[in-house]
């Protein structure tokens, strides 16, 4: 018989039972007391868990089980003045990821792009604002999918571990183009953006007004935010809301802005470049703002592809720039009435001065000749034929002995030169030149021809189209200077009625002389009502009584961008064309300025586009077409 | 070999006092994993059966004379250490290579070793002298330091925690001198840094972030945080059955298996924690009573250093759900979810049974 090694020697071995199992014994006592010192222990390091610590893990706990989450408010509404909507909130969808849950980010990201289209933009957007939030919080990847988009996804939706996609309300502008310049857009909250807000605020907001009324009246739009307690389980998902403190919704903002009007300036202006602004010189309410061309805002609410951003930079007319706020034109002729102003105000001329006007005006112990527009001149003419028939003579003179500083002074408080405080971002002061600017800017003397100049508008004199229309406004409401107001109300959601939002009144200029006015006021009429006025034509069948100017802005200063081809250069060089007007000649309810990139002499481009202007606002069907 | 298969068998001789403890063990946990597995009676009756089989195979076990037993050991033995080192060379499993698969089962073949190191040690050292001689402490040495690290290179280090510890507890009750005893301990402490050489990285991150475990609060000190959360908002008696919110809510991470202690303290807070203490101490004492009272050495020995490893599994449990002890792989015995070590501790109770039915001065 075979024997395992283990039997044959244990047969070789004399082992004592008894000793052996005495030896058990003892071990087995020594390690069982071990074991009951071992586990004593750690029912203590349970007892201190669990009565100790109890309150500061039982905190833990519920604040593991219950979230504080924002609920972001209902941004505001945009109206127009009678109550058409011209921002709004649709219903939309967009993609969120929780990058804690979606396993492999990247390989998700990747398979998310097969499913939905995914830019690099939207890529590099998702991944700074995941650098704000930690890893369990849910992260918008891209906004406003299509239908198609979101039923891939629907279907798909097994794949992508902590991806959702998630009902929002996207801004929609039903206008478009029509009125990007007064309204701006939208767009979605960054880094810069969060440094100028209460950033509590904005937790969970994904939207902020970047550019026009949407940026000047983001406290108004954008509400309060609300909050939710909310239980949710370690992936994050909401199983029940516990609590919930609602938020206050924007509130609306009612523009003075008037769309028929709007419209009226934008299809005026047709395929042309240039600027419409339309002011109510009573209270210094904005009634249409048109910048051309323009851009459709609704791009730009869900993050804009670069394609289309660059198609849009590339324009060589700009649709980015705001003509309106920004657009700095040589206000030429349409400057006169306020120079005569001055003129009147300081003494140097009176209603019944003459000039004599040959063609050329030459500065004593100068041989530069200063031209009138008109071959040989406009003979002899007072201050209203002088603006009825825009006589540079007139005005060269009453310039040199008025002076710079003189003529600063008083334009300067129409608002030439300074920013007018309109409620929309970024407005250009323009710039009238004084001595001391000269000084400064090019370390020169003023020299006497450059007032000459001046006093037409043309020289160092840069405007916006705004500030004319304001400065128009001030002229024919008696002096009243107002910070024009594109808001005309305002209504939050709880209150009952919206409350005014008033112009202020920045200035009043007064006058030694009313008298100075009429004077002023009568040469405009001249200018559209006189038989040799430069706008006479733009007054046929009108129905009410216009009074304005003309004007043309010389281009020798344009902008930069010179890589234009030879067509292209040919318009470049065209004058730009400038219409002052305003509307009852009695009791003005408009003050219009409209400049047209390019468009020659004001009288034929620009004047009848304030026609349809005017007409739209005082309620005309603009006949001015069929009679010509 | 007609001895291996012996003609004849035991009547079944249960310790009932033994077999009640461990029926409430299970019973509990299996209430403790109708909460944790949100309420799914799929898993509760999956694990029902797995502790059927296990109960089956105990019962198989205790009908078995020892000496039966211990004549099965080399064989036990030497298989179990073939598989381990199959599981090298063919295994698959997530991450570690611990599981054989056979198509139809898979299987930890290093569970086997759990008991099959003590038997083997046991089974060498019952046809020696005791306290051990040197050469026979060399041997016992090799004998489970071989399966050890085979089962640390797969890798599973709660596994080979355990199979090296009933190895060691074996020779301890055979009654290792304390001199050496105290010098294994210090080449131990020594060793440390040889050991963190070893170590995979996931390893050393676990350690690391034992340690420190604030560090990375929603990466892998999520478990530690979560978990100690649990224990500590259980309170003195719990948030009640079910209404554990760490628990439901999913905050706790492998809560039906290696975490179903802190799901358990949670809900049944101090009271249920010292409940469930005192029975596992029970049962290990009553262990080491049926030990004193075995009829060879080999019974003594097996029995006594199951019972005390069995206590190793619930220290280093209770340790790591509490945050004292590193998270290591091993489960809350009886009580975690999962087959292959319940059915393991389950056969450990046979042998007990076993010898407890063949106990000195029986009739």
């Amino acid at each position: 018989m075979r024997r395992s090694p283990l039997q044959s020697r244990a047969q070789r071995v004399l082992k004592n039972d008894l000793e052996e199992q005495r030896l058990f014994r003892r071990r087995a006592w020594i390690g069982f007391i071990g074991i009951v010192v071992l586990v004593a222990l750690l029912a203590s390091r349970y007892a201190w868990l669990q009565l100790w610590e109890h309150d500061d893990f039982s905190t833990a706990s519920e604040s593991n089980r219950v979230q504080v989450r924002p609920v972001p408010p209902n941004r505001g509404m945009i109206y127009d003045r009678r109550g058409r909507v011209l921002a709004t909130n649709r219903p939309a969808f967009r993609l969120e990821v929780i990058p804690e849950k979606s396993g492999d980010l990247e390989d998700t990201l990747a398979r998310l792009a097969e499913v939905v289209t995914l830019t690099d933009e939207d890529l590099e957007r998702f991944e700074q604002t995941r650098r704000r939030y930690r890893d369990f919080h849910s992260v918008p990847l891209r906004l406003d999918l299509d239908e198609g988009e979101v039923s891939r996804f629907a279907v798909n939706r097994h794949r992508f571990e902590g991806v959702a996609v998630v009902p929002y309300l996207s801004r929609y502008y039903p206008y478009g183009d029509l009125l990007t310049h007064v309204l701006g857009y939208v767009g979605r909250v960054d880094e810069r953006d969060l440094a100028r807000v209460d950033t509590d605020n904005y937790r969970g907001t994904t939207h902020i007004g970047k550019l026009g009324v949407e940026r000047a009246y983001e406290d108004e739009l954008h509400g309060r935010r609300g909050l939710e307690r909310v239980e949710t389980n370690a992936r994050g998902r909401t199983l029940r809301v516990l609590e919930r403190e609602e938020p206050l919704d924007g509130s609306d903002v009612i523009l003075s802005i008037d769309v028929d009007v709007q419209r009226a300036a934008w299809e005026a202006l047709g395929d042309r470049a240039g600027s419409v602004v339309a002011i109510d010189p009573r209270d210094g309410a904005v009634i249409a703002m048109v910048s051309k061309p323009s851009f459709d805002p609704n791009l730009f609410v869900n993050g804009i592809r670069q394609a289309e951003y660059q198609g849009i930079l590339d324009q060589p007319r700009r649709p980015l720039v705001n003509r309106s706020l920004n657009g700095g034109y040589e206000p030429g002729s349409t400057l006169k009435p306020f120079v005569g102003i001055a003129g009147l105000e300081a003494g140097v001329v009176t209603p019944d001065t003459q000039v004599f006007s040959n063609g050329r005006y030459y500065l004593p112990n100068y041989d530069r000749p200063y031209r009138d527009w008109k071959d040989g001149g406009h003979g002899m003419v007072d201050i209203t034929r002088a603006l009825e028939e825009s006589v540079n003579s007139y005005f060269y003179q009453l310039a040199y002995d008025l002076g710079i500083d003189r003529m600063h002074d008083t334009l300067s408080r129409f608002g030439f030169g300074a920013a007018t405080g309109i409620d929309l971002p970024g407005e250009s002061a323009g710039l009238l030149p004084s001595r001391d600017w000269k000084r400064g800017r090019y370390s020169e003397p003023w020299y006497p021809g450059e007032t000459v100049i001046a006093g037409i508008g043309q020289g160092f004199n840069v405007t916006t189209p705004l500030q004319l229309a304001n400065a128009q406004a001030a002229l024919v409401n008696g002096g009243r200077v107002f910070e024009p107001r594109v808001a005309y109300a305002i209504k939050g959601p709880e209150d009952p009625s919206a409350r005014r939002v008033e112009a202020p009144l920045r200035r009043e200029i007064g006058l030694s002389s009313p008298e100075y006015w009429d004077v002023v006021h009568r040469g405009m009429w001249r200018v559209v009502n006189g038989s040799r006025g430069t706008a006479r034509d733009v007054a046929l069948e009108a129905g009410y009584v216009i009074a304005g100017k003309t004007g043309t802005a010389q281009v020798f200063t344009q902008d930069q961008s010179r890589d234009y081809d030879q067509e292209e250069l040919a318009e470049e060089l065209r004058n730009h064309a400038l219409f002052i007007a305003y509307a009852p000649y009695e009791a003005p309810t408009i003050s219009i300025a409209v400049v047209v990139d390019h468009g020659g002499a004001g009288s034929t481009v620009a004047a009848p586009i304030a026609r349809a202007t005017l007409d739209a606002w005082l309620g005309q069907e603009s006949r001015l077409g069929q009679l010509r | 070999m007609n001895r291996l298969v012996p003609g004849w068998l035991n009547p079944p001789r249960l310790d009932l006092p033994l077999l009640a403890a461990l029926l409430l063990i299970m019973g509990a946990g299996l209430v403790v994993l109708y909460s944790a597995s949100g309420e799914d009676w799929g898993m509760v009756v999956r694990q029902g059966i797995r502790l059927g089989v296990g109960l089956a195979v105990l019962l198989a076990i205790s009908v078995m004379p020892p000496i039966i037993l211990r004549r099965w050991t080399p064989w036990a033995y030497g298989a179990g250490l073939a598989l381990v080192a199959a599981t090298w060379v063919f295994g698959e499993g997530q991450g570690a290579d611990r599981w054989l698969d056979f198509g139809f089962l898979r299987f930890q073949p290093s569970e086997i070793m759990k008991l099959a190191v003590p038997m083997m040690v046991a089974a060498w050292l019952h046809a020696r002298e005791l306290p051990p001689a040197p050469r026979d402490f060399l041997v016992c040495a090799a004998i489970l330091v071989v399966p050890a690290l085979f089962i640390a290179r797969q890798p599973d280090l709660g596994t080979a925690l355990l199979v090296g510890i009933s190895g060691c507890f074996t020779l301890f009750l055979a009654g290792l001198r304390w001199r050496v005893i105290a010098g294994l301990a210090v080449a131990g402490v020594a060793a440390l840094p040889a050991l963190w050489m070893v170590m995979k990285e996931y390893q050393r991150d676990r350690v690391r972030t034992f340690l420190n475990p604030e560090s990375d609060p929603l990466g892998d000190g999520w478990n530690i945080i979560q978990s100690k959360i649990a224990v500590g908002s259980g309170g003195f008696s719990g948030k009640g059955w079910l209404n554990g919110t760490q628990s439901r809510l999913e905050f706790i991470p492998e809560r039906h298996t290696d975490f179903i202690l802190a799901v358990a303290s949670e809900e049944f807070g101090l009271v249920g924690v010292l409940i469930l203490f005192a029975l596992y101490l029970f049962v290990v004492g009553r262990g080491l009573y049926i030990a004193s009272v075995a009829r060879d050495t080999w019974s003594r020995l097996v029995v006594g250093s199951l019972s005390m490893t069995l206590f190793v599994y619930v220290m280093v449990n209770g340790g790591m759900v509490s945050g004292v002890l590193p998270v290591v792989g091993v489960p809350l015995p009886l009580i975690s979810y999962g087959g292959t070590s319940a059915v393991t501790l389950l056969a450990g109770f046979g042998i007990m049974m076993s010898v407890w039915g063949n106990r000195r001065f029986i009739r």
